[in-house]
């Protein structure tokens, strides 16, 4: 039995107005377990807290109670004053008398019997508290970023600014990512690469940044503080200590008809390549799938020409393990395969291409220099049309139900450095809706109309027919003039949707972070923890989280950076005791709680029980307390009631529902 | 309801409130001096997936003549998905209960966020006041707990 | 002549259920009319279809030359990007006319000795599919 103190607060005549205070001090003394019962003025004040001390050194009190405001204003303070007395805080409970009783009640009869009800209710909670200690785990000082795109790279030099190691794992052998593909950037137009490389250069110099090129993640253990993470560095077939990045290798490479995937296949590269020209590391990666020397094993030309003797056919994929404390996850996106859009006849025609392959001919180091031509014969072309949402804001399985969010823009980007440098280009676009909210985006858009001329059609184009003589008849709507639009057209250009990044399903799975239904990764709060997953340890950066822009996602980056700087800068993290736990003789393995968990805090272990002189292993769900938050959703889940959450057990809601219903 | 004694009927009615957002509400409802009936008692529970149907019942057989349950909105919960899996599990748990014979008026889930002082309040007027139009609860309860 | 089609307010609402199509899905894209082989025909455009149902002004729809123009090749049932529908709200409009014609359409037997041979198979096929019900 616990020895319980009831102090009821006044709280000048907030309280006391409306509820007799002496009475519900004469009635709490009368309750099981209470050797101590008192009433003051303020007892959140010094003395009012001095009181709760001096109790519980005199009487010997195990358990507190304080009658007084919402637990969430003095619960702490209570809390505080118990610990300064050598009480556990967590053996304190609080009677909400004032915000849910004497503010609310004008009778004062009818209100002290609710604030009697209120305190039996509370010291029926308090007798069946235990003593819970906050658990303490150690961080790992090193983070994780996964992705080297604009977001990776954002991430990992701040968070390596700010003093900590951090390693970037990229899968293609460049860092860089989407945006390294791009032309101009809106809405300033400067030159992406001129903006990107520097920091590309930068994250590669920096002493406290390690970057994986042609890696993957394998395997992720652990938790918040204290992942372990297997990394697979696929072998390069290439030494990178001794390769200078000279090219000869690419050059004399006789497998030269493999499809440019920096390039969206628009043109061939060979076997050995540096995905570009100013690619980090600047070191040829072989495809093993389309070397020569790999398929037939004669061949070896790049060995022989190589002056530095760094061709390795021998090299291995090599696995990496290391801890981190924090994990950024920036996996990017693609843009959605258009193979099921045949009325845009983009798999007919090679005039038809989506606006990043666009970028790739409008980039001077791209397939056509930088010219605007045809790839089918190289003409210029001199009607071009845009097709906006392809795929984006569609409710069918082809496409997806959201916004892309950047296409409107980088479209009125392309139309007007199309019409900038081609005045005699007719462009016309097909919209649905111009979305262009964000700073100075809504005047680059008028400027394309009204400066550039570019034909801005409210509309969806229904069909585009390749004609025999190489141009293709684009039917559409207008739908301010309403008639249907037969027009003739050189090139097409589809403002294809964007989509998570293929991978990020099986990493999400990895890091057991929420994933939504569109593969996008899910926050831990929509409005104010948005860099977070709810899976602590794990932070969101750009595109992996929902559609962005540069801009967006750099400040994303830097935010997600912050809060891993933040849990990195702590030597230790105190956990919230009031975590579930699993009675190992009750729980059957059933694995129904570890579904519900929002925070992937539940996992399995083969344990040796003994139930009642019955030795036998069993399969038993163990929580983390680092990862618990203590929400509770596995307690009720679970079948056999073997989970029940520390601080609000079953049994103590049970004894204040039938304090209450008393 | 009560044959025997000319006393006006007090209901007993149980609110079940998530810690992050209905609670906070009820706070706001207090501090704005909004009123409602004192025969709702509130029990803070850290989110409303912690509501375990027994707990219900157990209000019920103990006598209470109405429970409710405030959560956060869908989408705002605190625990990402707490109240999502406290609606289905009430949605099954009420149409048992009318099934038995403990109307659904007697039961209600609704969502409250933390600046709905006002929803708070009015919420519990109606809710008192369709349990004083239901009477007084006699299907669950076990009369061996009455004084 | 104004149609009642059985109960006038409810005409648009007869229209949802036999079409199953909720007009409220439309964004107003304009991929039906881009897309329709007959528009130039139509007086009412597929993409207005919606807003007439949407705004119960059936009465138009059910005068309009669109209510026999349309060929029922549903191109904008397979390319609206929103699940809308436009052609089978027309359909639905069509066999609401057509029922308080009092029952004037042919029957499957009548129609082999009708047979021209120059009328195109698949007239015969969406003629079927728009009366089968």
């Amino acid at each position: 039995m616990q020895r319980i103190g009831v102090f009821v607060c006044h709280c000048g005549t907030n309280i006391a107005a409306t509820v007799d205070v002496k009475k519900v001090v004469e009635m709490a003394a009368k309750e099981p377990g209470v050797v101590h019962a008192e009433d003051y003025q303020y007892m959140c004040s010094e003395a009012g807290q001095a009181k709760i001390i001096n109790a519980i050194h005199e009487k010997n009190l195990t358990g507190i109670v304080v009658c007084s405001c919402s637990p969430r204003m003095h619960e702490a303070t209570f809390r505080k004053a118990a610990e300064k007395a050598g009480l556990n805080p967590y053996m304190v409970e609080i009677a909400n008398i004032r915000e849910h009783c004497s503010w609310i009640h004008k009778d004062m009869e009818e209100a002290t019997l609710k604030a009697v009800i209120l305190a039996r209710a509370a010291i029926a909670k308090v007798n069946l508290d235990a003593p819970l200690q906050p658990g303490e785990s150690l961080v790992t000082k090193r983070a994780l970023v996964i992705g080297g795109g604009i977001a990776g790279i954002q991430s990992a030099l701040d968070i390596a600014e700010a003093g900590y190691e951090v390693d970037i794992v990229e899968k293609l052998p460049s860092i860089g990512g989407r945006m390294s593909q791009l032309d101009k950037t809106f809405p300033t137009l400067d030159c992406s690469a001129c903006i990107l490389t520097p920091k590309m250069v930068e994250a590669a110099a920096h002493e406290k940044i390690n970057i994986y090129t042609y890696s993957e993640v394998e395997k992720v253990s652990g938790f918040v503080g204290d992942f372990t993470v297997d990394i697979r560095k696929k072998a390069r077939s290439v030494d990178m200590s001794k390769c200078t990045g000279c090219g000869v290798c690419s050059e004399k490479c006789p497998s030269k008809k493999n499809p440019n995937e920096f390039n969206r296949g628009l043109n061939n590269r060979s076997a050995i390549y540096i995905p570009f020209a100013q690619a980090i590391p600047n070191v040829p990666v072989i495809d093993r799938e389309n070397c020569i020397k790999f398929k037939t094993g004669k061949c070896g030309a790049c060995s022989k020409v190589c002056a530095a003797g760094a061709i390795d056919y021998e090299q291995k994929d090599e696995i990496i393990t290391q801890k981190y404390g924090a994990i950024v996850v920036a996996t990017g996106f693609d843009v959605i395969p258009l193979d099921k859009y045949d009325e845009y006849a983009y798999s007919q025609s090679k005039d038809v291409i989506t606006s990043l392959e666009l970028e790739r001919i409008m980039n001077a180091a791209g397939p056509t220099k930088g010219h605007l031509e045809r790839l089918s014969d190289g003409k210029s072309p001199k009607n071009i049309v845009f097709v906006q949402c392809v795929g984006s804001r569609c409710s069918d399985e082809r496409g997806k139900s959201y916004c892309s969010k950047i296409c409107c823009m980088y479209t009125a980007k392309h139309a007007m450095l199309i019409r900038d440098k081609y005045p005699d280009t007719n462009v016309t676009v097909f919209y649905i809706d111009v979305r262009t909210p964000g700073k100075n985006f809504d005047e680059f858009y008028r400027r394309a109309v009204e400066d550039y001329g570019v034909n801005y059609v409210k509309g969806q184009v229904g069909k585009v027919i390749p004609q025999p003589d190489g141009t293709l008849m684009v039917q559409a709507s207008d739908l301010l003039e309403n008639k249907q639009i037969l027009m003739e057209a050189d090139m097409v250009v589809l403002a294809a949707a964007i989509e998570p990044n293929k991978d990020v399903r099986k990493i999400a799975t990895m890091l057991t972070a929420s994933i939504d239904t569109n593969n996008f990764l899910t926050e831990a709060h929509a409005k104010l923890r948005p860099v977070e997953s709810p899976t602590a340890g794990i932070f969101l950066s750009g595109v992996c989280q929902g559609p962005k822009d540069i801009p967006e996602t750099v400040a994303q980056a830097g935010a997600a950076a912050v809060k891993a700087i933040g849990l990195l800068a702590k030597d230790k993290l105190t956990t919230n005791p009031c975590t579930a736990h699993s009675d190992e003789l009750l729980c059957n393995g059933c694995s129904q709680c570890a579904n519900v968990c929002p925070y992937g805090a539940i996992s399995y272990e083969e344990k040796q029980v003994n139930d009642h002189g019955i030795r036998e292993t069993r399969r038993i769900a163990v929580v983390n307390n680092a990862l618990c938050q203590g929400c509770g959703a596995c307690t009720v889940t679970c079948p056999s009631g073997a989970m029940d959450l520390q601080g609000f057990s079953n049994r103590q809601i049970l004894a204040e529902v039938d304090a209450i219903c008393r | 309801m009560s044959i025997e004694t000319n006393e006006e009927f007090r209901p007993k009615i149980v609110a079940f409130c998530c810690n992050w957002c209905s609670y906070a509400g009820a706070d706001l409802a207090g501090s704005s001096r909004l009123s409602y009936p004192a025969d709702v008692k509130i029990i803070r529970v850290p989110c409303s997936c912690r509501v375990n149907p027994m707990f219900i019942l157990r209000a019920f057989e103990k006598g209470a003549d109405g429970v409710i349950m405030c959560g956060c909105h869908p989408g705002d919960c605190h625990y990402t998905t707490g109240n999502y899996y406290a609606r289905r599990r009430m949605t099954l748990l009420f149409s048992m209960l009318d099934f038995i014979g403990v109307e659904n008026g007697r039961t209600r889930v609704e969502w409250v966020s933390a600046a709905e002082g006002v929803k708070f309040s009015q919420t519990m007027n109606e809710f008192v006041e369709k349990i004083h139009s239901l009477g007084k609860n006699v299907r669950l309860e076990d009369l061996r707990c009455r004084n | 002549m104004a149609y009642t089609y059985g109960n006038k307010e409810n005409a648009a609402e007869r229209i949802k259920e036999i079409s199953g199509v909720n007009p409220l899905k439309c964004m107003k894209c304009g991929k039906c009319s881009a897309t329709c082989p007959a528009f130039n025909e139509m007086d009412i455009k597929p993409h207005q279809f919606v807003t007439y149902v949407q705004n119960g002004d059936i009465e138009s729809l059910a005068q309009s030359k669109s209510l026999w123009k349309c060929l029922s090749c549903f191109a904008c049932v397979e390319r609206c990007p929103r699940d809308v529908k436009p052609g089978k709200l027309i359909d639905a409009a069509r066999q609401l006319v057509v029922r308080e014609r009092g029952q004037n359409y042919l029957t499957a037997d009548e129609i082999p000795e009708l047979l021209d041979e120059d009328t195109p198979q698949q007239l015969l096929v969406s003629a079927f599919r728009r009366y089968r019900r």
